[in-house]
């Protein structure tokens, strides 16, 4: 056979050009995000940006009036604890409670599904049923309060509404199904193997738990926290419902609502707007920070 | 190391709804034994290990090491590493760290904990390693790491699942060397299932084959590879040509065999054949030449092996042999097949 000079074909021009796109980076079907990057810019990043500019923009003070009127005024600056301190020890019972029962509810066995689904249908009643529910259960009157006294137990009715209780109940059994499904996750991603090698190791079963479990589950357990945080520093609903709104429970976004809608003053509503956010942004910020201190790499699971 | 004179499996059983995925093992291992395990996939030898490791709990029967019962122990205090086929090294922990564990979990002292650590990081040749995480090595390395945890502990008995599976040709081939010069050096007892049976072979002191749960064969790897006890596990030990036969003729231990069209065959009874039986004639592709008198054949395969080539060939009636050449026949080409009369095995039609 006579050897046949090998063809060059020059590379069609349509190609190239898409592989010079492809070279510096460029995917030219990231195109196809921008009527979605219109809608975020035009619905999310410019209000929040025009809240944020409203807030340097108040009828007296100059720049930072309405920001030094909050923190000027303790009844305002206060609500600042009051949602921390609802909303960290929330979140973190939502974890801490959601850990030893994701651990139990690995791997498969029967009823499981039926057991998940009691677990999370929390998330499906939304806060104003849960604070209906809180109220009729657990007020004055309400059955839990009845049966302690028929039994003798109490005397007086116990105050478990209408008060931080209430709320930090209700932040509970809406927080909980969230924190109990993405831990869920994060434990069947963990391969099952290395506990049953430690096992052989000589590790207990706390040992293999607090050894090699909970180091590989922990970077789950911080983003599962700053979420159920998320969650429930915006509570506002719950609050009112079962809360005491004018005390013990006036949380920071009472506050912003106060100000925008019942005292008209935009600039200060907006303000407690921004204040919420940065604070929400440290406290992820400073759990992020040290998870990422934290192994995070393969955990050899299926997830 | 722990003193025991022998591990005893007794009638060891597992079932899985309602199957037996082990029916009875029953072994008794000698200290410094190598035992492997040896059968297809689902014949119940990943079961047994897991039995013995306390990873699943018997059915029935039991485990003895000397007088002391084990079976009835969570596997944290039998006192046995184990080697598992995906590693399962702690991601999270250095090379170090992995190989510390066990012995930290013993609670021994600080500087024997360091001392142990570095001899067996040593023994594997991972000094330049140690500090690494585990993801940061190549398969061969994480293997040498899950030995190297395991035998730090000096366990009684070192338990390895398919240690080498996830390893291309030739690193297998070196970490078999490797586990072998290891049980050599520190003279462990060992307890390995695989599935290939040139690696139980190279490896064992004594085989065990299982197929669906039951013990088929129990021997030194001598004895299984040249008297295997039944046709199932001459297919493992390499019986390529297992042909039907029928028994045309029996003298003592030499019997002759025939298909009835032409094939006719002398070779060893394994068991007692009478004349007329329906029999299987097993023969090794090597035991089978091209010959210049015997059985005509059609060659169909060639495969170069280096030494020698494989070829696979059709007689007239159909039967297909698996047999070595040493000059290359070309597909289409007619050969002659002879076969050495002591190298054929007959068994017993193994239908059972």
């Amino acid at each position: 056979m006579t050897p046949r000079p090998i063809e060059t074909v020059p590379p069609p021009a349509r190609l190239a050009w898409r592989h010079r796109l492809a070279e510096r980076g460029i995917d030219r079907h990231l195109a196809l995000l921008v009527p979605a990057m219109a809608c975020v810019l035009a619905l999310f990043v410019y209000p929040f940006a025009y809240g944020i500019g409203l807030s340097f923009q108040p009828e007296q003070g100059g720049v930072f009036g309405a920001y030094r009127a909050f923190f000027a005024d303790a009844y305002q600056r206060d609500t600042l604890g009051t949602t921390l301190g609802l909303a960290l020890p929330a979140a973190l019972l939502n974890v801490a409670a959601s850990v030893p029962i994701a651990y139990r509810m690995r791997g498969r066995f029967r009823g499981k599904r039926l057991l998940t689904t009691i677990l999370v249908v929390p998330i499906t009643l939304g806060t104003v049923l849960t604070a209906e529910g809180l109220l009729n259960y657990l007020g004055p009157a309400g059955w839990f309060n009845r049966a302690l006294t028929s039994l003798g137990l109490i005397d007086a009715p116990l105050r478990l509404t209408n008060n931080y209780t209430g709320v930090f109940l209700s932040l509970v059994i809406t927080g909980f199904p969230f924190a109990f499904l993405l831990i869920l996750s994060y434990l069947s991603g963990i391969d099952p193997t290395l506990e049953r090698a430690a096992a052989t190791l000589g590790a207990r079963p706390w040992q293999r738990f607090r050894r090699i479990t909970l180091p590989l589950l922990a970077p789950g357990l911080a983003t599962t926290f700053c979420l159920t945080f998320v969650l429930a520093f915006s509570v506002f609903p719950s609050a009112i419902l079962v809360g005491d709104p004018a005390g013990e429970t006036r949380v920071i976004s009472i506050a912003a609502y106060h100000a925008a809608w019942e005292v008209y003053d935009y600039p200060l509503g907006s303000a407690i707007a921004v204040i919420m956010g940065v604070a929400e942004l440290v406290v992820v910020g400073v759990v992020l920070g040290l998870r990422s201190l934290l192994y995070t790499g393969s955990t050899g699971g299926k997830g | 190391m722990s003193d025991f004179a022998e591990l005893r499996l007794d009638g060891v059983r597992r079932r899985f709804g309602g199957r037996d995925a082990l029916a009875g093992l029953s072994l008794t291992i000698r200290r410094g034994e190598f035992i492997a395990l040896l059968g297809p996939s689902g014949c119940g030898k990943s079961t047994a290990l897991n039995c013995l490791a306390g990873l699943l709990p018997l059915s029935e029967g039991s485990i003895w090491q000397d007088d002391a019962r084990l079976d009835t122990l969570p596997p944290e205090r039998r006192g046995f590493g184990m080697v598992f086929q995906n590693y399962a090294l702690f991601p999270h922990l250095s090379v170090r760290k992995n190989i510390a564990f066990g012995l930290q979990m013993r609670r021994l002292p600080r500087d024997e904990v360091r001392r142990r650590t570095d001899e067996a990081i040593r023994l594997v040749r991972l000094e330049e390693h140690a500090r690494k995480l585990p993801g940061q090595l190549s398969g061969g390395q994480q293997q040498r790491v899950a030995i190297a945890r395991a035998v730090v502990l000096e366990p009684s008995l070192v338990l390895m699942d398919e240690p080498l599976s996830n390893l291309d040709a030739k690193l297998r081939l070196e970490m078999r060397t490797e586990i072998r010069r290891l049980h050599q050096t520190l003279g462990l007892t060992t307890v390995y299932v695989t599935h290939d049976q040139e690696e139980a072979l190279s490896l064992a002191d004594r085989l065990v084959v299982l197929r669906d749960g039951h013990v088929e064969q129990i021997g030194t790897p001598q004895e299984l590879h040249n008297r295997p006890v039944n046709r199932h596990v001459a297919d493992f030990m390499g019986y390529r040509n297992l042909l039907p036969m029928t028994v045309t003729a029996v003298d003592g231990e030499r019997v002759t065999v025939g298909n009835g069209a032409g094939i006719s065959l002398s070779g060893i009874a394994v068991g007692a054949p009478a004349e007329g039986d329906a029999v299987i004639a097993g023969i090794r592709p090597e035991d089978l030449h091209v010959g210049t008198a015997g059985l005509p054949a059609t060659v169909e395969v060639v495969e170069y092996q280096g030494r020698e080539l494989a070829v696979e060939a059709r007689t007239a009636d159909g039967v297909v042999l698996h047999l070595r050449a040493v000059t290359r026949p070309e597909p289409g080409d007619t050969i002659t097949v002879t076969a050495a009369p002591d190298r054929v095995l007959v068994f017993p039609d193994g239908t059972s």
